[in-house]
């Protein structure tokens, strides 16, 4: 399981990837039909500024983070905890840990290569975004742009690892569902993927900035919407990858502890 | 003699349901924590947005709070009597097992809408009704007696309602095989009715509230029966909920008797 192997491999895996995502990409249009959260949470804001800018934001400002949450979502996702959750159930995990690369590197490219598909979604939503609210819904400058990709990456990465971590946990609890779903609630009330986080009260504001929650939706979004400055978007950027680091190192340990414990059934 | 029958049918089937349920007795608790987890999600925006204004399109935070509510008992409608029979039925077409169901001597929607009950997963009826507990306290008086009346009729019509048009979503089955991740389409969907519906009123004037009050009646189901709590429901849109309820049910009945026949079995 050397790192030239894994290397040689990407290529290959990323096409079979790819070629998966469009042959189904019937069923990815309904998935991302059914992220309607932030729609839904977005008529409700568009209600309450329509007299009055809540905050900084007005109608318009909300039309254009909700739209960019939206479009964050396809891309900064992932649905590792559930599948290795089956496949431990259903005992396929053997035949993965039988190939000469890791299983995590699989699960990581099978949604890396989703990416082209997903942005042909969000690309198209941060377009009406620019058509309803203007030029002001994206960032103006070029450096704003490169923090947009990299917070893009990093929320990836963070919904990625914790999924891996979370999938893990089957191995000691025989199913991590439970554990899956209550990490969903938390990201749903605190990554800023019903609201800005902005407009909660100071003190829920700095737990949520000790959390990871926000570096999955809400960091990504604020770049994309160009909500921050030089120096704070550096900041929440550190932040994020500091997350993506610790993430990283508990999904590696508990994978590595888990798989020890793995016994497929049958022959 | 036709009615008794199905409602012995009724019976076994939920003397089934309850049977196996009774086996995964522990369920109650994790499926209800988990349930009560995710109110939260309905609560927070709700939290969020009244920190910032005292009332939104003629609705204050114990007014809104009953809409949550009654989405949160319907959600719990939908987990425990309606979603688990007919996840059923896209199983059935998958595997071409259907075969079973339609041979036996009884009506096939019937059948398949009463095949599975899982009490377990109803626990947001019970959040349902502690929310609007809390909501009347909140708003510092109780329902009259004839709201209660309206709104236990509205409840009647919210779960046709529901049903119906789960039943035209099954239908699709029919059409396109994969359709597991239909079920999620469908409650994203009706993660639109958690909001009083005249927040959709300013929406690309006006459209939005035409969709959801007549071709999908999300504001039928829960801001209809919260009005009718309040005692500010119009009489005559108690009778089009009533009247819409029944037109919708026979018009998803007619879009399931032509789905079936374009029914293959899966074997051959």
């Amino acid at each position: 399981m050397s790192a030239r192997t894994t290397l040689r491999a990407f290529p290959t895996l990323l096409r079979v990837g790819f070629a998966e995502a469009v042959a189904y990409r019937a069923e990815m249009l309904i998935w991302v039909l059914s992220t309607t959260m932030p729609l839904v949470n977005m008529v409700l804001w568009m209600a309450v500024s329509r007299e009055a800018p809540v905050g900084r934001f007005g109608e318009a400002d909300f039309i254009s983070y909700f739209l960019a949450t939206f479009a964050v979502r396809q891309l900064a996702t992932s649905w590792a905890a559930w599948l290795i959750n089956w496949e431990v159930k259903q005992g396929t995990l053997a035949m993965r840990l039988l190939r000469p690369i890791s299983p995590l590197w699989a699960y990581a490219v099978e949604s890396i290569a989703a990416f082209p598909m997903r942005l042909m979604v969000g690309v198209p939503v941060m377009l009406l975004s620019v058509a309803l609210v203007g030029q002001k819904a994206v960032p103006q400058h070029a450096w704003q742009w490169g923090f947009v990709v990299l917070s893009v990456i990093g929320g990836w990465a963070v919904a990625f690892l914790a999924n891996v971590a979370i999938g893990a946990l089957c191995f000691f609890l025989e199913s991590s569902q439970k554990v899956l779903e209550v990490w969903l609630v938390l990201f749903f009330v605190c990554s800023g993927y019903m609201y800005p986080v902005e407009l909660l009260p100071p003190t829920l504001r700095t737990i949520i900035d000790w959390l990871p929650f926000r570096y999955q939706i809400g960091v990504p979004v604020e770049m994309l919407t160009g909500a921050h400055g030089w120096e704070a978007s550096l900041r929440l950027l550190a932040a994020q990858w500091a997350w993506v680091a610790v993430l990283g190192v508990v999904a590696a340990v508990a994978w590595k502890q888990g798989v020890r414990r793995f016994a497929a059934f049958g022959g | 003699m036709n009615v008794k029958r199905y409602l012995r049918l009724l019976g076994i089937q939920l003397k089934a349901s309850g049977l196996l349920s009774l086996q995964y007795r522990a369920d109650f608790f994790t499926e209800g924590l988990t349930s009560l987890f995710w109110t939260f999600t309905a609560l927070a925006p709700l939290f969020v947005v009244y920190g910032e204004r005292p009332n939104i399109e003629g609705w204050s935070f114990g007014e809104a709070l009953l809409v949550v509510g009654w989405f949160t008992l319907l959600q719990g409608i939908l987990e425990g009597a309606i979603n688990p029979s007919l996840t059923g039925v896209v199983e059935h077409i998958r595997k071409g097992t259907l075969d079973f169901v339609l041979l036996k001597p009884a009506d096939a929607q019937f059948l398949v809408s009463t095949q599975r009950f899982q009490p377990w997963r109803a626990f947001n009826v019970l959040t349902g009704i502690g929310l609007f507990v809390y909501a009347f306290m909140h708003l510092g008086r109780w329902p009259s007696v004839t709201g209660l009346l309206a709104s236990v009729l509205l409840l009647g019509t919210s779960t046709l309602l529901l049903y119906s048009l789960w039943i035209l979503t099954v239908s699709a089955a029919f059409f396109v095989v994969r359709v597991d991740n239909l079920t999620y389409l469908f409650t994203s969907i009706f993660d639109f009715a958690r909001w009083p519906s005249s927040v959709f009123q300013g929406v690309g004037r006006g459209v939005l509230t035409m969709v959801f009050t007549y071709v999908i009646p999300l504001a039928l189901m829960t801001t209809f029966p919260a009005q009718a709590m309040l005692g500010r429901l119009p009489p005559q849109s108690l009778v089009g909920a009533v009247v819409g309820a029944g037109l919708f049910a026979w018009g998803s009945r007619q879009v399931w008797l032509r789905s079936i026949r374009r029914y293959t079995s899966a074997s051959s």
